[in-house]
């Protein structure tokens, strides 16, 4: 059984920031990831990235993806690709992984979990029509696949992942109806919002679906009006003929492996659903040596995630005694200055309140 | 449908490849999803569910939530929006739980 210093599951923006920090300090680095190339769901992100310069703001997350994989092969990294890890057995550190048909097992000295997250459901009549996708769904086939998901479309939820797709849809010649949110304000980014309105699409807010109509797949949507205590206000239906509804109502973090390894985790709605109590400084779990970064320890943005996949990166390695040239606390300082303002300002008050509930 | 044009976007696809869908022949392209491929083929309904056989597409596109679970070259549950197409795949929908035994 191979037994690497410190093993990476998942290599999206967090994974890759993990693997590419831990090397810098000196630390051999084995990643795995599921999919037949690195950069999780960076490689679907056609819109330019806001944050700082160290975040890679101003450019396109399709090549925030290939700059991060140059970066790591400028270490010895060990990367296994389509390789599925199944389980972390808290007895003895192991994880089990599936690649190619084969079953292979690993016992890393420390582990970093960065498996991202999954998109949650709504739940009304006939949420199971094909034709109701995920948001990032019908990105994934547009992008990465060049295939259009159909002609019409709602998009349900005004947060950024349904500005963009919504936009990202109009680019690729697809006619977005309306965009619609239960709450009474648009949740995402102003400039995604205006973006959207200029191209002619309606936003309504507090407006939800009451049901989805068609035979074998979408025909149509019923909408209805809500309250300001959120309930539907009877009288107020219309309907929408589209093909594809797209949901958009937020994504919940791919926790299983820290279940499975026992974390203590506690449900902060705010950071998406459970999560894993961490220690702030260097994102160590309750279990000693997992450490966790990205979505999966709170549903946030890819540019903190990146910024975290390196403090947690840092800290499993100076933790087995890497510390090159003593600079570990400098790049640790820079990482919570990043994370810090990253989070600041109202745009960061959701995570602020989770975060400080987990904490509390 | 297949997008031809897209203002950031190119795709760089693989070779031309038949495949059948319920014994109808189809083209799609080696190494995409084969759901992106019955997509492009206009299918939608991958699947009928286990108890009141409702019609089933794809949901995530990334392999989390087993919505599109479909049967390939005999084989039952397959994830076909991360599996990958290759030339004369036999794909046919799945009805109710596949069944492992059943496999040639």
């Amino acid at each position: 059984m191979k037994k690497p210093e410190i093993a990476v599951i998942g290599g999206g923006p967090a994974g890759l920031s993990a693997a590419i920090a831990a090397s810098e300090l000196g630390a051999r680095v084995t990643l795995i990831d599921r999919n037949s190339r690195l950069g999780g769901q960076l490689v679907k992100q056609t819109h330019m990235f806001f944050g700082s310069e160290k975040q890679y703001a101003s450019i396109r997350g399709i090549d925030i993806a290939a700059i991060l994989e140059e970066t790591m092969n400028n270490y010895d990294v060990e990367v296994m690709l389509d390789a599925t890890v199944l389980g972390y057995y808290q007895e003895d550190g192991v994880i089990t992984i599936e690649q190619n048909d084969k079953y292979i097992k690993l016992k890393p000295q420390r582990t970093i979990v960065a498996t991202g997250a999954s998109e949650k459901v709504l739940a009304f009549p006939n949420n199971d029509l094909p034709g109701i996708y995920g948001a990032g769904a019908v990105q994934t086939l547009m992008n990465q696949y060049g295939v259009i998901p159909g002609n019409d479309v709602l998009m349900v939820g005004a947060g950024n992942i349904g500005l963009i797709v919504s936009y990202q849809l109009r680019q690729a010649g697809v006619n977005v109806k309306a965009i619609i949110d239960a709450a009474p304000r648009i949740g995402g980014y102003l400039v995604h919002a205006s973006k959207v309105r200029r191209l002619g699409i309606p936003i309504y807010t507090s407006t939800t679906v009451k049901e989805a109509v068609g035979d074998q797949t979408l025909e149509k949507v019923v909408l209805w009006k809500l309250d300001e205590s959120w309930n539907p206000i009877e009288g107020t239906e219309w309907e929408v003929d589209v093909d594809v509804m797209c949901i958009s109502v937020g994504l919940s973090p791919l926790a299983e492996l820290l279940w499975q390894a026992g974390c203590e985790m506690k449900y902060i709605p705010e950071l998406g659903g459970h999560v894993p109590l961490r220690d702030e400084l260097t994102l160590e779990t309750t279990v000693k040596g997992l450490y966790v970064a990205g979505d999966v320890a709170g549903v946030e943005e890819a540019s903190s995630a990146m910024v975290e996949g390196r403090l947690a990166g840092l800290s499993a390695a100076k933790s087995l005694g890497y510390d090159k040239d003593g600079i570990y606390e400098a790049l640790k300082k820079d990482c919570l200055k990043q994370l810090n303002d990253l989070r600041s300002g109202p745009v960061g008050e959701k995570i602020r309140q989770g975060l400080k509930k987990l904490a509390g | 449908m297949r997008i031809q044009q897209h203002p950031i976007l190119t795709f760089k696809r693989g070779r031309q490849v038949e495949f059948t869908f319920e014994g109808k022949k189809m083209k799609g392209y080696e190494g995409e999803p084969i759901a992106a491929a019955l997509h492009a083929n206009g299918i939608k309904i991958l699947r009928y569910s286990p108890n009141l056989h409702r019609p089933r597409g794809f949901y995530c596109a990334i392999g989390n939530c087993s919505s599109c679970l479909m049967t390939v070259n005999g084989e039952p549950n397959v994830r076909v929006c991360i599996e990958k197409l290759k030339e004369g795949m036999e794909i046919i929908r799945q009805k109710g739980k596949g069944d492992l035994s059943e496999k040639a």
